[in-house]
């Protein structure tokens, strides 16, 4: 029996490998320097998506809310073996925290169809709250699974599941349509296929077209510009490599719940964290200042 | 949603496994009767569960004003739907101001459903919590007596106050070992309030078919000395050499992240942001290069020696003594002084 799978997927910094560059003079982060990745928990979602396809037939929908840049991370999908994806962009969600975010992905969910499973990965790096996948769920009326590791069965609509709690593990019937988000334990990603890679690399949203065809024909008419963005997006479509792109309104999004409105939290205080270099007391690594270090330690109680 | 409530109590959700409250439900209590007394309300703790009406006292020594029990034997065992709906009635009826969870894998299940289906704001792994006033940047309007929720953010690059004027209650989950456990105080008196909440059809959909729970076999929360290996330990065979120190000195061994991906040592072992928060007398760190998620889980240490073979490793910005220098070495050094002290 085929399932219709929906991973929502998330293009973030790479806050985990913060090195040199990110680095400013004052110790503190340069997030603009950050490399943008695929939210690594996602993969994990993405491949137990595509998992039940290959077993149970069905599809996989990516599903990604970002700015336009965001578009990298749906033509990863499609290179591991996505069938459809959707870009959600627009201003008007900007500043949204995981609340609102989460009833703009719903609305996305809605939007591109009918569905069995929603697959989300367990958090994301940037904030690492794993609160949309939960907050989604809610959102679509749909139970959720969170820490979601394996399928025991999936047959008939109904799901037997085991989830990982950290101290322990359940096994859970659920009937279909559900939420889950997906541990990195579930499962390991496969890599891009070659001829995927080549197939999807020219895959674009049409804002995205419009922002190549604007900077290639600068001296060139309005309507002409016009003519060969519609011949680009026209051709990408025969060839089903326009990515799907939507805005609040596509979506029937009620702006109230949307960005800085639907969103309860405020960042009040922002603290970059300080490197500071100094402070410590330098021991040589010399069997002297080792000694005289443990020397030091046991006076003052810390050790023995 | 509820409006702002400025009579509102500060709630703890007690949450409790096999009939034992979790760790940071109690260091939470200390933490919630400490806002409550700042706010002059009441505090209170929703205890939900089977046969577990006893733990009520328990929380009342630690603080509680009021506990409200909710007590059925279909909710012995955690499950997200009806212990969210127990929630969101209670929340809706009594209309606390805050309400704090642990952000154990039951609280960061269990409050994002609530905070969405309240449409409230949730803050997730605060590592402090205060009360304190916000002006609204454009309106200049001031909201006085707010949670400030801090919590790092970015991968722990920066810690950000966040705030929630006006969609309450005000919500946060809270890491287990941050907040200090207070004396209990088997004297106090409090009240429990028995609650009984109706569920429907989709609430008791979801079936739990089995449920395997391990004892906790490392508790580095426990230990006075931790010695913890990171990526800077070049393979598991030097990383015996961690387990050696930890054993010469009688501490805990602890890891990086980075040395739990590389294989090193499970993922139990591992102190930061995403693993355990450790505040021991001594943390030496070992080949750590000194994240900011590593150091959010370990810079309350009252001692810290960093050994790293890179004199601008970040650990060094939060040690008290620091030698750069081979591991390798170092440790075989240490483990020598250490036995002649005798």
């Amino acid at each position: 029996m085929p399932y219709q799978c929906i991973v929502c997927v998330k293009q973030v910094p790479d806050t985990a490998n913060v090195t040199g560059d990110a680095m400013k003079a004052d110790g503190t982060v340069n997030r603009g320097a950050l490399p943008a990745v695929f939210n690594p928990d996602d993969l994990h979602a993405l491949e137990a998506a595509l998992a039940v396809r290959d077993e149970h037939g069905g599809s996989v929908t990516a599903i990604t809310m970002g700015p336009l840049g965001a578009t990298e991370v749906l033509r990863e999908c499609l290179y591991r073996g996505a069938d459809r994806v959707a870009l959600v962009s627009d201003r008007r969600a900007a500043a949204s925290d995981t609340l609102a975010t989460s009833y703009i992905l719903a609305q996305a969910v809605r939007t591109v169809g009918n569905f069995d499973i929603v697959f989300c990965g367990r958090q994301a790096i940037d904030g690492d709250t794993a609160q949309v996948g939960p907050q989604m769920a809610e959102k679509l009326g749909l139970p959720q699974i969170t820490y979601f590791e394996q399928f025991i069965d999936l047959s008939d609509h109904q799901a037997r599941v085991r989830r990982n709690v950290g101290n322990g593990w359940e096994v859970l019937d659920v009937r279909l349509p559900v939420l889950v988000t997906t541990l990195d334990t579930a499962n390991r990603p496969r890599p891009a296929s070659a001829r995927r890679v080549m197939r999807a690399k020219r895959a674009r949203a049409a804002a995205e077209i419009d922002r190549e065809v604007d900077a290639a024909m600068k001296q060139a008419t309005d309507s002409e510009r016009q003519a060969e963005k519609d011949a680009r997006v026209g051709a990408l479509r025969d060839h089903g490599l326009l990515i799907e792109q939507y805005d609040l309104d596509d979506i029937h999004a009620d702006l109230k719940w949307c960005g800085i409105a639907g969103s309860p939290t405020r960042v009040h205080r922002v603290q970059s964290i300080v490197l500071t270099k100094e402070g410590f007391k330098a021991v040589e690594p010399t069997e002297e200042g080792v000694r005289e270090m443990i020397h030091e330690l046991i006076v003052d109680h810390t050790l023995g | 949603m509820i409006e702002p409530n400025r009579q509102g109590e500060v709630w703890v959700f007690a949450e409790q496994e096999d009939e034992h409250l979790s760790d940071v439900s109690l260091e939470l209590c200390g933490k919630a009767r400490e806002l409550a007394d700042r706010l002059n309300v009441s505090m209170g703790a929703v205890l939900i569960g089977w046969n577990v009406r006893e733990l009520s006292y328990r929380l009342i020594a630690l603080g509680a004003d009021n506990v409200y029990h909710v007590h059925d034997t279909r909710l012995e065992h955690y499950r997200t739907l009806p212990y969210a709906r127990v929630m969101c009635q209670l929340i809706q009826k009594h209309e606390p101001q805050i309400v704090l969870y642990g952000a154990t894998a039951q609280g960061r299940d269990l409050a994002p459903r609530i905070a969405s289906a309240m449409r409230a704001g949730l803050t997730a792994d605060c590592t402090d919590l205060d009360i304190g006033a916000y002006t609204e940047p454009k309106t200049k309007t001031v909201h006085e007596n707010l949670l400030l929720q801090v919590r790092p953010a970015f991968g722990g690059n920066i810690i950000a106050t966040i705030i929630n004027c006006d969609r309450w209650p005000q919500m946060a989950t809270v890491r287990e070992g941050v907040m200090r456990l207070n004396d209990a105080d088997p004297g106090r008196r409090g009240q429990i309030v028995e609650e009984a909440i109706e569920f429907d059809d989709f609430d008791l959909s979801v079936k739990l078919i089995e449920r395997h729970r391990e004892k906790r076999t490392v508790d580095l929360k426990a230990a006075r000395t931790i010695v913890a290996g990171g990526a800077g330990v070049a393979n598991a065979q030097d990383f015996q050499l961690i387990h050696e120190l930890a054993g010469a000195i009688g501490g805990a061994v602890g890891a990086s992240r980075g040395a739990v991906d590389a294989g090193y040592i499970s993922k139990e072992y591992q102190v930061g942001q995403t693993g355990t928060t450790v505040r021991p007398a001594l943390y030496i760190a070992c080949g750590v290069s000194g994240a900011v998620q590593h150091r959010a889980g370990m810079e309350e240490s009252a001692k810290i020696i960093a050994i790293n073979w890179d004199k601008d490793a970040p650990i060094f910005g939060v040690a008290h003594y620091g030698i750069v220098g081979d591991l390798r070495k170092v440790i075989p050094m240490m483990i020598k002084a250490i036995r002649q002290k005798d």
